[in-house]
């Protein structure tokens, strides 16, 4: 094990398809590496997986939103309804709840649709204006047609030399180091 | 694909277009979808159309201005007819709104592939039929700038607003929709923006899309989280989208005013807002795909698979429209055969017969193939649906309040100079909206292009 570059992020492999992405994760995944990450110009099927992302909190989070805008709606109905702003009509009930229904409904859809979003973002770390991995030039074409295989510095198996050929081997395109310099 | 293969052997089912002309790479259908944003200097008609609705936003603005200094006595409305203009442009245009969240959310939901060409301008136009709708509520209240009361704050009066009124409902559903429909596009929008900043030419660009983007890179984690979300947001879109014309149908079918207090109004005003939305698109798809070349991406079958929807959804109308006939007779409610006679033999009958016109007989052409797939016969077709879709509301809304239950409340209306030009400046704002989204983002969602080009490559490989 080598002493860990405080200059260097990490190595940065290209490659040109999905396929070859998945396959270069999964034996980055199979050669030991824990700090992986990867890019792509759209979502590719399986790749969190292969690098041993298997859940997100995504849904959790939009299910507490949504419950959150479901009570806080309905509450807010019957507290100005029925407690502080009470008006008798003809006797009619101060909790007509199935008049309450549509505004509970939209609020909740709120709740969940605001919380599916912030949360996503949130987690995602998002905005984020600079990352290591900007510093790379040819970086500009994971938006558009190249695939990034990333293995950070950190990782205890983490080599240059090494880590470099390692990616060769998966039949990486190019292979850049990626500096921590901002 | 090259290999020529012997007709006889050719299955029988009939071709259908592709939802993706063949031959495009990742990097192609960005080059193409990001140089109308990045790279195109803006062509004549783009100005010349650009100038025109912007024009008719100052149109709107004067409109707005006069309507401030004087009030709405500058209108058509009167006592009966309270609810004019104004309140047919809402309907008219928050229905026009349905189509965006619609294409995006249930048919992703449904996992129809042609949708993928069309959602991002379809959103965009949502949005913006939206903000046009929610115009005309705001001046109608006669104070616009009170128009917070309707919201629930903590005032020193101590009033809350009136829960059980379905006008409050429709605060609640049309701020949500449009909320939803923000982020909903927003999200769609992160991986389109982060590809825009990557290939900017210059420093503004880079900077602008850098900060929309948020930073976006496409990590494997990000996307994982993302596809997520955009699920969730479309599970919940889909039942928030037939939700809001429910609630805006409920504005009248709670009342009890002949013609509008009917049980049929929910289902058939979502479904003439499908229908009016998709007229929409096609207005929109049929100039965008001539101006930029996007004939390959916005194909005959996109437009051939809108025609169809609207087919369908008409006819979900015209079932609407029968009912109320049927439902006004065998109930035997004399106020509502009254009023059904009204709409054929009342002063407004020519509006009664225009709409049938537009939005029954007309569309039925659809069924035929040549019909749908003549682009030119098909965007006529878009403006005559629309138009029958804005007399359905005015027949709706001005045919009932004039013919109330008491002959001594009977009335009569007609639009004012200022009615209109509210209403054609609304257009304007649409319109010019319009023209600023498709140079200022991507008009046609990029990421979601790639994964047809892999898509498509890869059911090519599985060809013998």
């Amino acid at each position: 094990m080598t002493e860990p570059r405080q200059d260097i992020y990490g190595l940065m492999g290209e490659f040109v398809s999905p396929e070859e992405i998945l396959h270069a994760a999964s034996e980055a995944r199979k050669a030991g590496f824990k700090y992986i990450s990867a890019y792509s110009p759209f979502p590719v099927e399986g790749l969190a997986h292969a690098i041993g992302f298997p859940k997100t909190g995504v849904p959790r989070i939009t299910l507490l939103g949504g419950l959150l805008g479901c009570l806080g709606g309905f509450g807010l109905q019957y507290w100005c309804s029925a407690i502080t702003y009470p008006i008798n009509v003809a006797g009619r009930p101060l909790n007509s709840w199935p008049a309450f229904i549509p505004v509970t409904f939209e609020m909740t859809i709120l709740g969940a649709a605001t919380s599916a979003v912030i949360g996503m973002l949130a987690l995602n770390l998002l905005p984020q204006p600079y990352h290591p991995v900007f510093n790379v030039e040819r970086f500009a074409r994971a938006t558009t047609d190249r695939f990034f295989l990333v293995i950070e510095s950190r990782d205890p198996k983490f080599h240059l030399a090494e880590t470099a050929r390692f990616l060769q081997s998966v039949h990486a395109h190019h292979v850049h180091e990626v500096s921590n310099a901002e | 694909m090259s290999d020529i293969e012997p007709v006889e052997h050719q299955p029988e089912i009939r071709r259908l277009d592709p939802v993706l002309e063949p031959g495009y790479t990742y990097a192609s259908v960005t080059d193409k979808i990001a140089a109308v944003v990045l790279t195109r200097p803006p062509s004549m008609g783009w100005i010349a159309g650009f100038s025109v609705s912007f024009c008719l936003v100052m149109v709107l603005f004067v409109s707005l201005a006069w309507l401030i200094t004087k009030g709405v006595g500058i209108w058509g409305i009167n006592i009966p007819i309270g609810w004019g203009f104004a309140i047919v442009n809402f309907v008219w245009w928050i229905g026009i709104g349905h189509a965006g969240t619609l294409i995006s959310a249930i048919l992703f939901l449904l996992n129809q592939k042609w949708r993928t060409s069309i959602n991002r301008f379809a959103e965009a136009m949502t949005l913006f039929a939206v903000a046009c709708a929610g115009i005309f509520p705001l001046i109608h209240t006669g104070r616009p700038w009170m128009a917070y009361y309707m919201m629930p704050y903590p005032s020193t009066m101590g009033i809350w607003p009136q829960f059980r009124s379905p006008l409050i409902w429709d605060v609640f559903a049309v701020s949500t929709y449009a909320t939803v429909s923000l982020m909903f596009w927003f999200v769609g929008l992160l991986p389109d923006l982060a590809t825009l900043r990557d290939r900017a030419k210059n420093r503004t660009q880079q900077v602008i899309y850098g900060i929309f983007s948020m930073g976006w890179r496409g990590s494997a984690h990000h996307w994982h989280r993302y596809q997520s979300a955009y699920l969730l947001l479309a599970g919940l879109a889909t039942p928030l989208v037939l939700s809001v014309h429910t609630v805006v149908s409920f504005d009248f079918a709670v009342a009890i005013v002949p013609g509008w207090h009917t049980t049929i109004f929910p289902p058939y005003f979502v479904a003439g807002a499908i229908y009016s939305g998709f007229a929409m698109v096609l207005t929109l798809a049929i100039p965008l795909r001539k101006a930029y070349g996007l004939e390959d991406f916005i194909t005959m079958r996109h437009l051939d698979n809108m025609a169809k929807v609207m087919l369908a959804t008409g006819m979900i109308v015209a079932y609407g429209y029968a009912i109320e006939f049927f439902m006004a007779f065998y109930s035997g409610n004399k106020f509502d055969v009254f009023l059904a006679e009204q709409r054929l033999h009342g002063p407004y009958s020519h509006f009664y017969f225009a709409l049938i016109l537009c939005n029954i007989l007309t569309p039925q052409l659809l069924w035929i193939e040549k019909v749908r797939r003549n682009v030119a016969a098909l965007f006529v077709m878009s403006l005559v649906v629309n138009t029958g879709m804005w007399l359905e509301r005015f027949v709706i809304v001005v045919i009932s309040l004039t013919r109330d239950y008491m002959p001594s409340a009977w009335g009569r209306y007609s639009a004012t100079f200022w009615d209109y030009s509210t209403f054609a400046g609304t257009i304007g704002l649409f319109v010019m909206l319009i023209f600023l989204f498709v140079r200022a983002l991507p008009a046609i969602a990029i990421a979601e292009m790639r994964e047809l080009v892999l898509e498509q490559s890869e059911s090519r490989e599985e060809k013998p």
